[in-house]
């Protein structure tokens, strides 16, 4: 049983948004989904300034056994990315909530949270996947 | 690593597991219109007998001339060791495999010939080859382009020396993904690239082919220096064996190049009327994951003991899909395997002098050629084991009478680079006496005596 924060918005591709006060949306990859990629070795980032669409892909994770792209959840720019994880990239196994996030983005526009998925729905998802 | 085919029995049982009643209902989802009954352009097999008796015909209608032709292709003594080994049972598989099928020979043999090719161009990493050195300069710009990501030109600029049919396939290979390819302008007294921007347009990559095609030497250093001030990464297109003799493109400049490709040919591989060769490619460190095809790696097992594997596979394929950095998949291992057996056979001492007695034989042939009035060279300057000359003639006539001696005289530059008047490329490797090089200088006094007479 994965690990999955009240307060978090999260989407089908196994990422979470998290909306910052400063009205930017920090994004990662999920408890689910670091288990199921195991040990990462290597985290391709983005560009500081960098423009992503929704669905676009943004950073690549690498395990020992996949590399995934990780996708913008939402349109925006590219306002952080966790240079940590250049040295470190299994903070996203040790803590994907947290010091493993990936990139900050400043949205485009109104976020369209009809789009993602709130915990409840991202759960119903998990749980359909291992039916 | 041996191959084992399925039996009829283990072939029935896989049916009957996924419920398949035979073969052909497999492939049920093709159109019934699409499927062809048979092939009515090919002949119908031979017998061994037959094939080894068609082959040795074609063979023999070669002949046996005296090759002074290079131009991407060199004809090397082969030690009777190199083949001999690589065609053991153990070796004889044309394929690089993935993890499940690579046994450890297998592996250790491509470690090594890695550890060999990132020597000898001074480079940090190597890959377990590629098809050619030309679809090598295809993989290793959209390398560049995925590595250098400040830069979204997709701009790559070739030295004036880089091998004509390298920038054809790599436009046919890369050209469809945004890739253009344009050429820095020749300084016609030296063959040399002058390394100035003729417009504002930064490019991704520069590429610096050392020796030239036309036989000459780049200045390597300070181009490698320019490019990188552009922003560039730095392709190094280089010859193995000169790389004996000459600076590793790992050491050029201040930095070095970043990505190093070339035809591996030289190494132990016949000419074969063209094939098949492989292709070497080399890359910093900071590149690696953007380096397309197998790598094999140095591990230590459960129990302690050294090991091979292949790594870094998640950027392949087979893992990564459309994304992968890209769809190769070559089956030029035993052509690995003879040039690691090479260059283990001949040492880095072995390889040296192959390569000075190589400059040597061309630096005699040329000095015999350039005697003959009409001959001259096309540019000043040192050369490596290739030199371009020009003729107070066409060249295809007198290629042509010398071919008539069983002289293959050289290339005729007229289709590739036109723009170079009545301009051929010689080559003599150490596979020449001076008595065959003495003996295709006098046939061409001779031919070139007897057009002028004619014509005066």
């Amino acid at each position: 049983m994965s690990e999955l924060p009240g307060d978090l918005l999260y989407t089908s591709e196994h990422e979470w948004l998290r909306r910052e006060d400063d009205g930017n949306v920090t994004i990662g990859v999920t408890d689910h989904a670091q288990a199921a990629l195991g040990d990462l070795v290597y985290v391709e980032l983005p560009e500081l300034g960098q423009d992503v669409e929704s669905g676009g892909d943004m950073a690549v994770v690498e395990s020992v056994k996949a590399a995934s792209d990780v996708y913008a959840p939402i349109d925006g720019i590219v306002v952080a990315v966790n240079e940590d994880l250049a040295d470190d990239p299994e903070r996203i196994n040790a803590d994907p909530y947290g010091d493993g996030w990936i990139v900050k983005l400043q949205p485009s526009g109104d976020i369209d949270e009809g789009a993602l998925l709130t915990p409840v729905a991202y759960q119903t998802l998990l749980d359909e996947e291992d039916a | 690593m041996p191959f084992i085919p399925h039996t009829k029995e283990d072939t029935e049982e896989m049916l009957k597991t996924i419920g398949a009643p035979d073969l052909d209902a497999l492939f049920d989802e093709i159109p019934a219109n699409l499927i062809i009954d048979s092939l009515d352009n090919v002949p119908v097999g031979l017998s061994e007998m037959e094939i080894t008796r068609l082959m040795h015909r074609r063979a023999a209608q070669d002949g046996a001339p005296q090759c002074f032709i290079g131009a991407g292709a060199y004809e090397h003594h082969v030690p009777q060791a190199v083949w001999d080994v690589a065609t053991r049972g153990e070796f004889y598989s044309a394929y690089t495999p993935y993890q499940a099928e690579a046994s450890q020979g297998t592996l250790q043999t491509i470690y090594e010939y890695q550890t060999m090719i990132t020597e000898l161009t001074g480079l940090d990493v190597s890959n377990a080859s590629l098809y050619d050195g030309a679809s090598g300069l295809a993989e290793a710009a959209l390398m560049a382009v995925r590595g250098n990501r400040k830069n979204k030109s997709g701009r790559i600029l070739l030295a004036p020396g880089v091998n004509p049919r390298y920038e054809q396939v790599a436009l046919a290979i890369a050209g469809s993904q945004g890739i253009t390819f344009d050429r820095l302008p020749m300084d016609r007294a030296t063959g040399n690239a002058t390394a100035t921007l003729d417009d504002d347009e930064a490019p991704v990559a520069v590429v610096i082919q050392q020796p030239s095609f036309l036989g000459t030497l780049e200045e390597a250093d300070r181009l490698t220096d320019w490019a990188h001030a552009c922003g560039a990464f730095v392709i190094a297109v280089v010859n193995p064996t000169s790389l004996a003799l000459l600076k590793a493109p790992g050491h050029w400049g201040e930095k070095g190049a970043d990505i190093a490709i070339g035809e591996g040919q030289p190494l132990g591989i016949p000419l074969s009327s063209g094939g098949p060769y492989f292709g070497f490619m080399t890359c910093k460190q900071q590149q690696v994951r953007q380096m397309p095809g197998r790598i094999v790696g140095r591990t230590t097992d459960l129990n302690d003991e050294t090991g091979f594997t292949l790594t870094l596979q998640a950027r392949e394929q087979h893992i990564r899909r459309t994304k992968a950095t890209s769809n190769i998949c070559t089956n030029q291992g035993l052509m690995v395997t003879a040039a690691t057996i090479y260059m283990s056979l001949l040492g880095y001492d072995g390889l040296r002098k192959v390569a000075l007695r190589s400059q040597q034989n061309t630096t005699r042939l040329v000095a015999g050629l350039t005697a003959i009035d009409g001959i001259e060279r096309l540019f000043d300057g040192p050369h490596f084991h290739e030199a371009a000359l020009r003729f107070d003639r066409p060249v295809a006539p007198v290629l042509e009478a010398l071919a008539a001696q069983d002289i293959l005289g050289g290339y005729d530059l007229a289709a590739s680079m036109p723009e170079l008047d009545n301009a051929v490329l010689v080559c003599a490797t150490e596979t020449k006496m001076d008595a065959d090089i003495d003996a295709y200088v006098a046939a061409m006094a001779h031919i070139f005596a007897k057009e002028t007479r004619r014509s005066a």
